[in-house]
């Protein structure tokens, strides 16, 4: 197992890698005349490709954030063992579930 | 566990800052994406929600609050590319230069962004 | 020894007992000299101050590691630790290697350390007998170039001692231990490379390495064992996807 949830966080960031590029670039453009639910939504409704790009997104993200989050747990705090494991399992559905409830939010019509 | 006086004298070297950083960084961005989904999804509703609580980034603090989190995925983006370098890719040493240019990308990057929010 | 120069060294010891039992830091006055090492300092301490002041050594020439402790912080072999450079000021620490049990003093207990180089698949596994002719390997080939890279090791526990992931995760196998095991995957007289792949690649095995790289910034020998982790890595992952 330990070298599948490896091979999972490095996979998960070399997907995650380009898309945050892109993501702080949009960031970047997007702030310059403020935020609007207007502007963001106008470019992100009924875009198959914003459904595509942050599916993905929210996908990796929801698969890199916990296995590193246990990494970070087994080394500084005495939790381990099938609790923690079953605890991550926890903050990947969350995530995911979340997660692409905002894509839908922002996708949706 | 032996007594130890393991202490920060043998921690001071580039490697380990780039650890501490891309650990640290990691932590406060999985904190915080969890709220982010929950902001977008309140364009579920309606427009008018996402747009009530996007008026709050107008506040100079929830400007920089914004600024520190795109310091903090640029920097994690970066420690992290080295990593994937040192250990998909057969190089000697740790190379240190990438944690330079890496916190350089976030400076410059930082940079842009106050001047794209602030700058006229 | 060289020659007496007239000022004094200002030296803490840690001295306890078995697992750190009453454990402390004890202070003395030494002598500085021209050319003093630091296993200089502690030799004075204990022939002349603490005549039970356990601590070990053996070639004293920086050849065996056996002199390994930890120097203002950081693991170090004492005989070939300057005390000019290590403590221009004239202020010495000097505690047991980190990480591993403590028996008594500056005397710690390896034994961990070496059942995890063999639980990371150390030990040699051959081939042929004698009735066969040598291996022919040569010298510049990128494998064995790999595996000549970290067979220099000579097991102090520098790298041990320097890793927070140790100091995080006592199953973790640790620097020197992976190093080990990066050698004999490169060797390719060895009899049982899946092997070694399987036991790195247990929970502890090298996939908990951050390359931090304090393995590699304290090896007195210069060796590289995040280098090696990381090709450790590397193989796995390929073995993982098939190639």
């Amino acid at each position: 197992m330990t070298l599948w949830l490896y091979a999972l966080q490095r996979g998960s960031a070399l997907i995650l890698a380009p898309l945050v590029i892109a993501h702080l670039a949009l960031i970047l453009i997007a702030s310059r005349d403020g935020l609007s639910a207007a502007e963001i939504l106008a470019r992100t409704q009924g875009s198959v490709a914003w459904a595509a790009f942050y599916g993905l997104f929210v996908v990796a993200a929801a698969v890199h954030a916990p296995i590193g989050l246990r990494n970070v747990l087994r080394e500084t705090t005495p939790w381990q063992g099938r609790g923690l494991d079953l605890a991550m399992v926890l903050v990947f559905f969350v995530m995911l579930a979340l997660g692409l409830r905002a894509v839908v939010a922002v996708v949706g019509t | 566990m032996s007594a130890t006086t393991h202490t920060w004298a043998a921690r001071r070297h580039p490697g380990y800052a780039a650890f501490l950083v891309h650990r640290v960084s990691g932590v406060l961005l999985a904190l915080f994406l969890p709220a982010h989904f929950l902001v977008l999804g309140l364009a579920l509703e309606d427009a008018a929600a996402l747009d009530g609580f996007l008026r709050w980034t107008e506040l100079l603090a929830v400007k920089l609050a914004e600024w520190g989190l795109v310091l903090l995925l640029t920097v994690h983006l970066a420690a992290g590319l080295r990593l994937l370098v040192l250990e998909l890719l057969p190089w000697r040493g740790a190379r240190h230069g990438f944690i330079g240019w890496g916190a350089g990308a976030a400076f410059a990057i930082g940079l842009a962004f106050l001047w794209s929010v602030f700058g006229t | 020894m060289g020659r007496i120069v007239r000022q004094e060294l200002d030296v803490s010891i840690w001295r306890g007992g078995p697992g750190g039992a009453q454990g402390a830091f004890h202070r003395y006055r030494v002598p500085q000299r021209a050319d003093q090492t630091v296993l200089d300092v502690v030799t004075w301490v204990q022939r002349h101050l603490e005549p039970a002041l356990a601590y070990r050594f053996s070639c004293r020439v920086g050849m065996c590691g056996s002199c390994a402790m930890t120097v203002n912080g950081r693991p170090r072999w004492t005989c070939r630790s300057h005390v000019g450079k290590v403590a221009p000021g004239g202020r010495l620490e000097i505690a047991p290697l980190a990480n591993l049990p403590v028996i008594r003093d500056l005397a710690t207990d390896m034994t961990g350390f070496f059942e995890k180089w063999q639980r990371a698949g150390g030990r040699f596994v051959p081939t042929l007998s004698r009735a066969d002719p040598p291996v022919r390997i040569s010298a510049e080939s990128p494998q064995r170039k790999a595996a000549d890279a970290g067979i220099e090791c000579i097991n102090c526990g520098v790298c041990y001692s320097a890793c927070d992931v140790v100091r995080g995760r006592p199953d973790y196998l640790g620097p020197a231990a992976l190093n080990r095991a990066w050698t004999l995957v490169n060797d390719e007289r060895h009899g049982d490379v899946p092997g070694v792949l399987r036991a790195v690649s247990e929970d502890g095995g090298c996939h908990a390495c951050h390359s931090q790289g304090s393995c590699t910034a304290h090896c007195p020998l210069s060796l590289d064992p995040s280098a090696a982790i990381a090709g450790l890595k590397r193989r796995t992952l390929l073995d993982l996807i098939g190639l």
